[in-house]
């Protein structure tokens, strides 16, 4: 069976199909990502949220191929990145690229910015060091750094934020389709955070590109997404588009990752232990729904039952016995 | 503030050789705390918030020049000798980090590192430390403690090593708690369990806290008073409802609007704030937000302004053109 075929993106250009990608640990075994499958659509922000260590980054690099999938298909515009090998998966690599949480430890110290940018170039074989130069200086503008006054520098020379501009520019300078942004800015601090994330929307429109945008905040998510998806110990919960998700959550764990955030208004109490417990294992995911350990709904049928991904409202998707809607 | 203060600091200066020259990491600073009231602390990363709070500790770099007066329930720390010091900070204050394995040894079992402590501080014998060594695991909400006590730092989860640091912290019944960003690395649902914790803990104890965080949003719904800092300053200071109805400070605006908001519509653009804080070698004559500030004057690159009184009791602002004051505003 191919997936949950009801999760369709209108012209998608990525395709992620029962993706499962474990980790042997000596004699166990880590269920990071676990029958995964969603779609992106051409010129669409897919926001990715769920807990730290619930499987975000592994389906970020199992799409890349940078981790190899258990089982499972990625498709990046109809071919099939798992079957490909070599030169051909190199090729594809360069329509498709990755930003880090960390921006600096992401950049080699010793290399001069100009270098940095150039590298993907370089590796993509631009062979013309007059036509590199060139790319690298209207990328840098691109994204409000002076070309003139970076390319020679070092990156210790600069902050947080900047470096994550050095990262963005670097990986827009090969004019790839797709960006696949990890954590970008749970590094940053709010000022410099609300910088980067207008920065990642204005090239989002100015280059036509697809985004898979991981974090763990919701709030980051919603400012960015299209949709959302909601990742649970390796497993979806629930996919729609933001704002409806936001509004009406159809899963409790969604529901819950709401409640959670703090609210800048001191008339709003937080809510008293929205939260209880905290994840389970990833080498011994619970029977059934992974959350029932956490869930305040939680019943029989929820230990002994895997609940399926299943539409609830106008393209929004659920995992659950017994959802909120 | 009511009743006489627990904690005040006064006309704190903290300053740090490096290689571009002396960084004032901490710039005259002025505050106080009541027995049992959390105090809130924000600002940018760099603006001074650790400095600071490692200065009322009196557990800055070697290299660190300190100035001013930190009296503690009467006494100024910064005269006091290390004895008297190491007592002080073992019954007085304790502190909780960002990242928890600062403040736990990674080779000693949970339960050997409770032990030590309350063998150490409160004379109890070892049967009497394990059993309160539990008790206190189970306060801040660790299943099965017995089973915890003996296990290593590594084999807990991030939240749980939080969790752990608190009960250490707590454990020889402090009267003030400073956290210093004790959620921030930690995830959103595990990060509203913790502070739910120091809240439920400090109400029981009635100890008094200062709330360290670059997020308005942490402090908006648990502390009583927030001192916002740039660049080594406090540039306003007030209760937490007088500062969240009537900001004086462009900054602290500046610092609200830039958090994306959940009832916003998706990519509604961010009202970011432009460039970046000051190189604190290189002190700017005037207001140090100048160069990012939609209020600037002339008057705001010639001289640095004070912190003023507002006309709500407690709220205090360093600025030449604060925001307007919204008519008929009482806290
Ligand atoms: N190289 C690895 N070897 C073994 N286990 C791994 C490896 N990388 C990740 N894991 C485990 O796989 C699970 C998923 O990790 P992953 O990094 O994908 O989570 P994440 O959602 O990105 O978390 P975070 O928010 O902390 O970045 C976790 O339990 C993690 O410990
Ligand atoms: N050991 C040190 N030597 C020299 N300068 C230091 C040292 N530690 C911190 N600083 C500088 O002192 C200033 C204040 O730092 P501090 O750590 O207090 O900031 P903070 O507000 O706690 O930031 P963050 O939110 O990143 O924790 C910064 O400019 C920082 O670079
Ligand atoms: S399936 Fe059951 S345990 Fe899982 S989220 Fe739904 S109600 Fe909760
Ligand atoms: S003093 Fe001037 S520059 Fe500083 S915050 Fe106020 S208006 Fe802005
Ligand atoms: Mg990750
Ligand atoms: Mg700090």
């Amino acid at each position: 069976m191919h997936g949950n075929p009801t999760i369709v993106a209108r012209d998608p250009l990525l395709k992620v199909e029962n993706l499962v990608v474990e980790y042997p640990i000596g004699a166990r075994t880590v269920h990071a990502v676990s029958d995964v499958s969603l779609e992106i659509a051409r010129g669409e922000t897919l926001g990715l949220v769920g807990e730290s260590g619930c499987g975000k980054s592994t389906l970020g690099r199992a799409v890349l191929q940078l981790r190899r999938a258990k089982s499972g298909r990625v498709l990046f515009d109809g071919a099939d990145l798992t079957a490909l090998q070599g030169d051909a998966l190199r090729k594809m690599r360069h329509r498709v690229q990755l930003i880090f949480q960390d921006p600096i430890a992401s950049l080699n110290p010793r290399r001069r910015i100009g270098d940095i940018i150039a590298e993907p170039l370089v590796i993509a074989g631009v062979k013309d060091a007059k036509k590199r130069r060139e790319l690298v200086c209207e990328t840098l503008s691109a994204v409000g750094l002076d070309p003139a006054l970076v390319v020679g520098r070092l990156p210790h020379e600069f902050s947080g934020g900047q470096c994550q501009r050095i990262c963005i520019a670097r990986a827009l300078v090969l004019n790839p389709e797709f960006i696949i942004c990890d954590e970008p800015v749970s590094a940053l601090d709010v000022s410099i955070r609300a910088q980067i994330l207008n920065l990642l929307e204005e090239m989002k429109q100015r280059f036509a590109l697809t985004l898979l945008f991981i974090a763990h905040d919701l709030a980051v998510v919603k400012a960015v997404s299209d949709r959302v998806a909601v990742m649970y110990l390796g497993r979806l919960c629930e996919v729609g588009p933001s704002a409806q998700l936001f509004d009406k959550p159809a899963h409790p764990y969604t529901a819950l990752l709401i409640e959670a955030i703090p609210v800048p208004d001191p008339d709003v109490r937080p809510a008293e232990s929205v939260a209880v417990g905290e994840p389970p294992s990833p080498m011994a995911p619970p029977s059934g729904c992974r959350f029932r350990t956490r869930c305040p709904r939680a019943d029989a049928k929820c230990a002994a039952e895997v609940p399926e991904l299943r539409p609830v409202a106008s393209g929004q998707y659920v995992a659950c016995h017994h959802p909120l809607i | 503030m009511s009743g006489p203060a627990l904690l005040t600091i006064e006309d704190v200066v903290v300053e740090l050789p490096t290689p571009r020259g002396n960084l004032r990491a901490v710039d005259h600073v002025d505050l106080s705390l009541g027995a049992g009231r959390t105090l809130g602390i924000v600002g940018e990363s760099g603006c001074g918030k650790t400095m600071l709070s490692r200065a009322i500790l009196q557990l800055l770099p070697k290299k660190a020049k300190l100035s001013g007066r930190v009296i503690f329930d009467g006494q100024d720390l910064v005269r006091l000798n290390a004895e008297a010091l190491r007592r002080l900070r073992a019954r007085g204050i304790a502190v909780v980090f960002q990242d928890p394995m600062t403040s736990l040894n990674p080779v000693l079992t949970i339960g050997t590192q409770l032990v030590e402590t309350l063998q150490e501080h409160l004379e109890l014998d070892a049967a009497a430390a394990r059993r309160r060594s539990a008790e206190l695991l189970a306060a801040v909400g660790i299943p099965a403690p017995e089973q915890r006590l003996s296990q290593y730092p590594h084999q807990l989860s991030g939240g749980m090593r939080q969790r752990v640091a608190i009960a250490i912290a707590l454990s020889c019944e402090p009267k003030l708690l400073i956290a210093d960003e004790p959620t921030t690395a930690l995830d959103v649902t595990i990060q509203a369990q913790i502070l739910d914790l120091l809240a439920r803990e400090q109400r029981r104890r009635h100890m008094a806290m200062i709330l360290i965080t670059h997020d308005l949003g942490v402090v908006a719904g648990r502390a009583d008073e927030v001192a916002v800092m740039y660049a080594g300053r406090v540039v306003e200071r007030a209760p937490t409802p007088a500062l969240f109805k009537n900001m004086h400070m462009p900054y602290t605006a500046a610092l609200l609007a830039a958090i994306p908001k959940i009832e916003a519509a998706p990519h509604t653009p961010l009202a970011a704030i432009p460039g970046r804080p000051p190189d604190q070698t290189r002190p700017l004559k005037g207001c140090s937000f100048a160069p990012r500030c939609r209020n600037v004057g002339d008057q705001c690159l010639r001289s640095k302004p004070a912190l003023t009184t507002a006309e709500t009791e407690g709220h205090c602002y360093a600025c030449f053109h604060p925001l307007k004051i919204s008519a008929g505003v009482s806290a």
